[in-house]
């Protein structure tokens, strides 16, 4: 899932600087489950903008909603009603979120309440941590399922590099050093001899890049002139 | 490295001709300054001329801008020295890589050592974004490709023919996981390095240890492998260099040799500490060549004196191991 959590309150207020009625719009999906933008949130946020606003002595008027999932335009439609009232949308999505807001109200200034972190993955109640890239095409199969672009600092395809202490990457010692995991399992899965071939330089015009990417399934679209 | 090498010589490299010989090579290592003060490289070659074959030359080392490898370099070979020009993948990508590579060689360089590159956190800028485009595993094959196949990394041509490098990799035997380090120099051997140079050595007996798998594998015989050695300055630098240089070993028989240096002078007696840190220092560098010398598979030694250039000569003479073979 897409992790993220919030910014600092000071870095809100200060970039709702001039609004006076602002709507905030929490996310059910990845956010909700990582607990940065629910409807939990958004009313913990939108309680505490208020206060500040009052400590300042302007009046800030945050509305609250959360919608299904803010990186579909569906769920996004509902809000239409009444936006014109309000200076800005304040979303507790993800830069996706944040983005499609923006895509379909192209008339309102639509704000980042989060910071978007990684696609990770719960490892421990209260802990999160990154598993992915999205680099474009998938090396899990050669790295005994674990992820080197992602899990080590220097994204090595042919490691461990020579920082490697106690298993930890030389960068946090709290971070397991994930070509010293990949030999382990690798070893442990008889699957050795693979590691001991040089992977060739990677292609990374599939990864950010190469620019904006895109997915085209033509199963899947609609005849041209048919709406939805 | 038997001498068969001689007729088969990739490069001009005055190190690849000394190793090709059969002579145990020196290397050395000089730290480019934070400015661009070409003077300082100068003086520093001055202390490294005549006592090594060749001289490395860090590339940002830890992350911390310095006057770049290539630059410092081309200085070298105007001095008469021999440079090894360090380049790692923290902060180039493949486009940089190559040219830079022609550009050292356009200038007389011979040597490059293929690092990953230290984490630019531990760095003067730590916000930077780095690159690792290609690792030094690929690097090394880059070389390799560049220089035996005349072609660039996308495949195409390399019009008048690839630069001409002796290419070194380096190996840490200390880091986890320890007894899987051998294979990774198998890796770089097969990626093309004809050197080797290796982390510090503070702890002996696993280097021997290291060297015996490295030589069942007959890796020695692909590879020229320079033991990697050098002074300490300090009991405060062997502790910080045991408890806070990740990869790195050192056995507690090196602290107690350098506490036991200055026990004996009270401790306001700064200069004389010194003084008798750096003559211990110098002294378990020698007796460590001594021994590295005697273990099968070592070609040479790379001495890294850091901030500390003065000191290669002392060791090197008195370790036996000048003058250095004219070519």
């Amino acid at each position: 899932m897409i992790v993220a959590e919030q910014k600092p309150l000071a870095a809100i207020t200060s970039m709702l600087e001039g609004c006076r009625k602002v709507l905030a719009v929490g996310c059910g999906t990845c956010v909700t489950v990582c607990f940065a933008g629910s409807a939990r949130e958004v009313g913990i946020l939108a309680s505490s903008l208020r206060m500040a606003s009052r400590v300042d002595g302007d009046a800030l008027e945050v509305e609250e909603t959360t919608v299904q999932r803010q990186c579909e335009d569906e769920y996004l439609d509902p809000l239409a009603e009444g936006l014109d009232d309000y200076d800005a949308i304040l979303s507790l999505g993800c830069g996706i979120g944040v983005q499609s807001l923006a895509d379909r109200y192209p008339d309102k200034r639509v704000l980042p309440a989060l910071n978007t972190t990684f696609m990770g993955r719960p490892t421990e109640q209260g802990v999160w941590e990154e598993r992915c890239q999205a680099c474009g095409s998938c090396v899990l199969d050669k790295t005994a399922g674990i992820c080197p672009v992602t899990r080590c600092a220097k994204s090595l395809f042919n490691g461990p590099c020579g920082g490697t202490q106690d298993g930890k990457c030389e960068v946090d010692p709290s971070i397991p050093c994930a070509w010293q995991m990949i030999w382990e399992r690798s070893a442990k899965l008889g699957l050795m001899d693979r590691l001991m071939g040089i992977e060739p330089v990677k292609d990374w015009s599939s990864s950010r890049d190469g620019g904006l990417r895109r997915i085209v399934r033509d199963d899947l679209r609609l005849p041209d002139g048919e709406a939805e | 490295m038997d001498g068969t090498m001689a007729e088969t010589r990739k490069t001009g490299s005055n190190l690849e001709g000394v190793l090709a010989q059969g002579h145990f090579a020196v290397t050395a290592e000089l730290g480019p300054p934070k400015s661009h003060d070409m003077a300082e490289v100068r003086e520093k070659a001055a202390l490294l001329k005549d006592h090594v074959d060749a001289v490395n030359l860090t590339d940002n080392q830890t992350g911390i801008v310095r006057l770049s490898s290539i630059a410092a370099g081309i200085a070298l070979v105007q001095e008469g020295l021999e440079p090894v020009i360090q380049m790692t993948c923290r902060d180039r990508n493949r486009l940089a890589m190559q040219s830079d590579l022609l550009g050292a060689a356009a200038h007389g360089i011979t040597n490059v050592l293929c690092l990953s590159g230290d984490h630019q956190s531990f760095g003067n800028h730590q916000g930077a974004k780095n690159v690792h485009d290609i690792d030094s595993m690929q690097l090394l094959r880059m070389v390799k490709e560049m220089r035996d196949e005349n072609r660039f990394q996308c495949g195409e041509e390399i019009p008048g023919g690839g630069p001409r490098l002796f290419i070194g990799a380096a190996a840490n035997p200390f880091a986890d996981p320890v007894a899987l380090r051998h294979f990774r120099l198998a890796k770089k051997v097969a990626a093309g390095a004809d050197f080797v140079q290796t982390q510090l050595i503070f702890d002996m007996p696993l280097f021997r240890d290291y060297m015996k798998r490295v030589v069942d594998m007959g890796l020695h015989e692909q590879v020229a492998i320079l033991a990697g050695v050098g002074p300490l300055k300090s009991t405060g630098m062997a502790r910080y260099m045991r408890d806070r240089i990740p990869g790195m070993t050192v056995a507690d028989e090196f602290i107690e040799r350098m506490t036991g240096a200055v026990a004996d002078i009270p401790k306001d007696h700064k200069a004389a500490r010194q003084d008798a840190w750096r003559a211990e220092g110098i002294r378990i560098c020698v007796e460590q060549i001594e021994q590295v010398r005697e273990i099968e598979g070592v070609a040479g030694v790379h001495i890294m004196a850091i901030e500390w250039e003065a000191a290669v000569k002392p060791i090197v003479e008195a370790a036996g191991l000048g003058p250095r073979p004219v070519l």
